[in-house]
């Protein structure tokens, strides 16, 4: 049987927990890192104690869980520490992806245990002054975060000198101005500086070396840095023993559409199947009476669809697609991705030609509107999505949009947005090409509901 | 090319053709080496990399996404070590992603490729996406026959698009400031202009407001666009987006005669293109010069050419033709005792022309002066000396090294009647204490009327620079060459011409009958411009020794 196993959520929801250092309790694990002392290699060498906790969380294999799945400790690893220059850590709580709610739950329910995570990666990096970037709707949760952020730092969690152990460190909560780009960790950056949220290019402005300030930077995940804390509780080889090799720990997994318990869970990475986290009474539930499946986002809005019954190949396997274990490698391999940990589900009452006009029409709105692909790419889908919706459907509207979302990702953008405004589209069109023909087909006229949100101005 | 300093060189293959290409390029804003880019090691290889965000005297933004080339660079083995061909050449890995030419920098063994089906393809991709929202106004737009989404749609777009939905509509001849007009529909949001103000012109005054289709330029609320350098925007969009107000509808730029020439509204001498059109001057453009002006002139200095097409120049020569004018004076200078003749030219001049002055002034040891002529400078462009050549005018002697400083010694030389004959070139001397009643005779050359023109015994038309060819010295000793654009006005003649012809006859020097030769002579003979030629100043000019 399929389990949750909660440990970033493990007090999350539990019945009397608050979102106060009562209920948190004091900063056991940031005590244990602060105290970790120097270490005599085999070769004669000291290694520090930060220096020893980026080691664990390398050894625990920790991939980010923000959307993109790399190395923690890869990317720890890139920071320039010669520069002489002040390192900088940033957490992205900007959560934006449509169908994650994740981060938002560690931020309202248990704060201290980010905070407690941030700290010890601060740390372990040598950095003095952290920001969180929280999302501009999370206006409670940026008060719960500047109380919790108070409370540390009344019991000497945080500021100078902390703990007696020398070390000093100042968290700043930012909030953004609602602006899906601001989770992108430049445009997270200058944004953070006070400009337009725009991305920067890279190179040259790869965080670890020119970040925030030009300075070298780290931008975290919420989820990530909780998972920091875990790491050095336990140590990074028993945290790795969690999920699946190259898949390690926990991770929380959004599960949101047509499903009978949509919701948070808390899964090994890999332990757990879609098709378990869809139908299993512990997690989905299934879908809704007399209803059957019709297509799955695995990893947020932007991570290309599967469609019920596809059969995928991974590793000289082919199996359905609701067969893959939920990880980063097996869903990559198949094609798509598990992003930032949302599987969206669609039984056969949806219009997909609806659902994805709904998709492009939010990227369209989110664009930042910097690099020609994209800016141009995104608004044209939209309308011509929105067209279709709305009866106007021609013949050719099917190959029309795969061009347009040909002509966007692969590196032809300053960044990741191109993929993500033009993965969905180039897969709901290529997986569901008939339904697109049909809407051509006699004047299929508009959708019967239409869900849509809002028109794009013309 | 022989360049001086050995540099560091990285060999790199653009297009199938190695070449070494430095290591590093200086920053254009700080002018601290860094990482020669793509761009750069094509821009030295000759191949052009098309492009609208990248400009080489700004910082880097990279939006446009129109440099987007393909690259390989040498692969290696499991061991980090490279792994070669059969044939002992390093193998070369092909990037699976593409890389923008101007921000990627280049790296030891890498292949550029600009001109692959992939290059191509993107290129293609780009400006279809440029276009969707364009407005396509080309008859009517003022940048057409200059727009670079005119020619690279021509040179690398599609002839057709399959768009069609409605376009993103956005304002139209939006005010930004006095001289400057924006049609946000044509903007393709490169952001140069927002870089060249902030950047440059030190004046943060434009920028994008909403996200995606629907940015636009704009100005900062409740602020103009009106700094001293707003009309170099309009030079650097790459479309119709930002006009000039003084220029747009005059003139399709087809039409327009463009000679090189130099701006000369202060002592820096900026280079220019001069766009004229029938006689007519009708626009100063910028001409790249790193050793003056990089790109860029300011608006005072642009938009100062209207006084060229005045109706009020004088195009006749006081008493009757030239032939009977210049005999005349030639007599009389002839006979005129030495300390009796007195000059002032002016720092508009050109060095010939002053240098000819001088060798005149020689003969009759002659008290000489010109006018000082200031105004507020910054620290871009615009000098406080509002002369363009008064560095010139001290360099060949004819201007005391504090220019102004004899004309109370030439007054008062009238006044008592020692000097008989006063020589002016361009200036109202009647403004600086001269009184002109006290003289025997009033030799004048101008381009407009004034009051000393009008007391003048004998009136010389003459010419503005645009009129003729010459030679300025800028406030750093930079000298360059000017062309001639337009016909003098009238009977007007180039200065040089008849003071070559004043100089023969009253004191027999001649060697010279035209400005090359002229030039030349006078190299020869003033130290500051020793080795110059006038062949070898060439578009950018040489540095006097100041």
């Amino acid at each position: 049987m399929p389990q949750e196993h909660r440990l970033i959520l493990k007090n999350v929801d539990r019945p009397g927990y608050t979102a106060s250092l009562e209920s948190y309790g004091d900063y056991a694990v940031l005590k244990k890192a602060l105290a970790t002392g120097p270490k005599t290699l085999a070769d004669g060498k000291t290694m520090k104690g930060p220096e020893q906790i980026r080691e664990e969380v390398k050894l625990s294999g920790l991939r980010g869980r923000g959307g993109a799945g790399f190395s923690c400790g890869l990317k720890w690893s890139f920071v320039d520490r010669k520069s002489g220059k002040p390192i900088y850590l940033i957490c992205n709580a900007d959560e934006s992806e449509p169908g994650t709610f994740k981060d938002k739950q560690i931020i309202y329910k248990d704060p201290h245990q980010l905070i407690e995570g941030m700290a010890i990666a601060c740390y372990a990096n040598d950095v003095h002054l952290a920001y969180i970037y929280i999302r501009g709707e999370f206006v409670e949760g940026a008060r719960i975060l500047n109380r919790a952020l108070a409370e540390a730092r009344r019991k000497n969690f945080l500021g100078k000198n902390i703990l007696g152990s020398g070390y000093d460190l100042e968290i700043h909560v930012h909030r953004g101005a609602g602006a899906y780009i601001c989770g992108e960790e430049t445009g997270l950056i200058e944004s953070l500086e006070g400009k337009r949220g725009y991305p920067r290019i890279k190179p040259p402005y790869f965080p670890a070396v020119l970040g925030l300030y030009m300075c070298p930077t780290i931008v975290n995940n919420v989820e990530t840095l909780c998972a920091v804390k875990h790491i050095v509780d336990m140590g990074g080889a028993e945290f790795a023993k969690l999920g699946t090799p190259n898949n390690t720990g926990t991770r929380i997994v959004c599960i949101s559409g047509h499903v009978r318990k949509p919701g948070y869970y808390e899964i090994q990475v890999g332990k757990v199947t879609i098709r378990e986290l869809i139908f299993d009474p512990s997690f989905g539930n299934g879908l809704n009476e007399g209803r059957s499946l019709k297509a799955v986002i695995p990893g947020g809005s932007s991570a290309k669809v599967f469609k019920a019954g596809e059969k995928v190949k991974v590793k000289d396997r082919e199996l359905d697609m609701l067969d893959l274990p939920y990880d980063f490698d097996s869903i990559m391999a198949a094609g798509s991705m598990s992003g930032s940990g949302a599987i969206i589900v669609m039984d056969d009452s949806t219009d997909i030609v609806e659902a994805l006009a709904n998709v492009a029409e939010f990227y369209a709105h989110e664009s930042c509107g910097q690099c020609t692909p994209c800016r141009e790419g995104s608004l044209w889908m939209s309308k011509a999505l929105q067209r279709m919706t709305h009866g106007d459907g021609r013949k050719g509207d099917a190959d029309y949009l795969l061009h347009i979302a040909d002509n966007i990702p692969g590196g032809r953008t300053i960044c990741a947005f191109g993929e993500a405004c033009s993965w969905p589209v180039q897969s709901f069109v290529g997986k569901f090409k008939d339904e697109f023909v049909a809407r051509a087909a006699g004047g299929a006229g508009p959708t019967k509901e239409m869900k849509i949100a809002a028109s794009p101005e013309s | 090319m022989s360049v001086a300093a050995p540099v560091e060189t990285i060999t790199v293959k653009v297009d199938g053709v190695a070449l070494a290409v430095p290591k590093t390029m200086p920053d254009p804003m700080t002018g601290k080496p860094i990482p020669t880019t793509m761009i750069q090691a094509c821009a030295l290889a000759k191949v052009d990399v098309p492009h609208y965000c990248y400009h080489p005297k700004l910082p880097v933004a990279g939006n446009c996404r129109m440099c987007l080339v393909e690259f390989g660079t040498p692969a290696l083995g499991p061991d980090r070590k490279p792994i070669m061909n059969p044939d002992g050449t390093p193998k070369v890995a092909k990037s699976p992603r593409p890389a923008i030419a101007c921000a990627t920098p280049i790296s030891p063994g890498m292949e550029i490729y600009t001109s692959t089906p992939g290059a191509k393809q993107m290129r293609e991709a780009v400006l279809e996406f440029l276009l969707v929202n364009h407005p396509l106004d080309c008859p009517i737009c003022d940048q057409a026959g200059e727009c670079k989404l005119q020619e690279y749609s021509v040179e690398y777009g599609q002839s057709r698009s399959g768009f069609i939905e409605e376009k993103v509509h956005k304002p139209k001849r939006v005010d930004l400031g006095p001289r400057i007009v924006l049609d946000a529909e044509r903007c393709i949001l490169c952001t140069r202009c927002i870089r060249f103000t902030r950047d440059i012109a030190n004046d943060d005054a434009l920028g994008i407001i909403n996200r995606g289709s629907y940015s636009e330029l704009t100005r900062y609320p409740g602020k103009r666009f009106d700094n001293n350098y707003t009309l170099n925007t309009v030079d650097i969009c790459p479309v119709g987006a930002l006009t000039s107000k003084d220029f747009r509808f005059q003139m399709r730029v087809w039409f327009l005669k463009e000679t090189r020439s130099v701006c000369t509204s202060c002592a820096t001498n900026c280079s220019i293109v001069i766009g004229s059109r029938e006689e007519q001057v009708l626009r100063y453009e910028p001409r790249e010069n790193d050793a003056v002006n990089a790109c860029w002139m300011c608006d005072y200095g642009r938009l100062n050419y209207k006084w060229i097409n005045r109706e009020d120049r004088l195009q006749t020569v006081r008493p009757r033709t030239w032939t009977a004018a210049l005999k005349e004076i030639s007599d009389l200078l002839g006979k005129a005792a030495p300390g009796s003749v007195a000059i002032v030219a002016s720092a508009r001049q050109t060095n010939e022309e002053l240098w000819l002055l001088s060798t005149l002034a020689q003969k009759f040891n002659a008290l000489t002066d010109s006018v000082p002529r200031s105004g507020e400078g910054d620290r871009l462009l615009l000098n406080a000396d509002r002369n363009p050549n008064s560095t010139g005018a001290r360099l060949v002697g004819i201007a005391p090294p504090v220019l102004g400083s004899n004309l109370p010694k030439i007054a008062d030389a009238i006044e008592s009647g020692r000097v008989k004959t006063l020589i002016v070139f361009g200036e109202d001397v009647t403004k600086h204490g001269i009184r002109v009643d006290k003289l025997e005779t009033l030799i004048v050359s101008d381009i407009l009327p004034n009051a000393t023109t009008a007391a003048a015994h004998y009136l010389l038309p003459g010419c503005a620079h645009a009129e003729k060819r010459g030679t300025f010295t800028n406030i750093k000793g930079r000298v360059q060459k000017f062309m001639k654009a337009v016909e003098p006005k009238g009977d007007a003649r180039p200065e040089w011409e008849f003071l070559h012809e004043l100089v023969y006859n009253v004191t027999g020097q001649n060697g010279y009958v035209t400005i090359e030769g002229l030039f030349n002579q006078m190299a020869k003979e003033v130290p500051a411009f020793e080795g110059m030629t006038w062949a070898g100043l060439a578009d950018t000019g040489a540095q006097a020794r100041i």
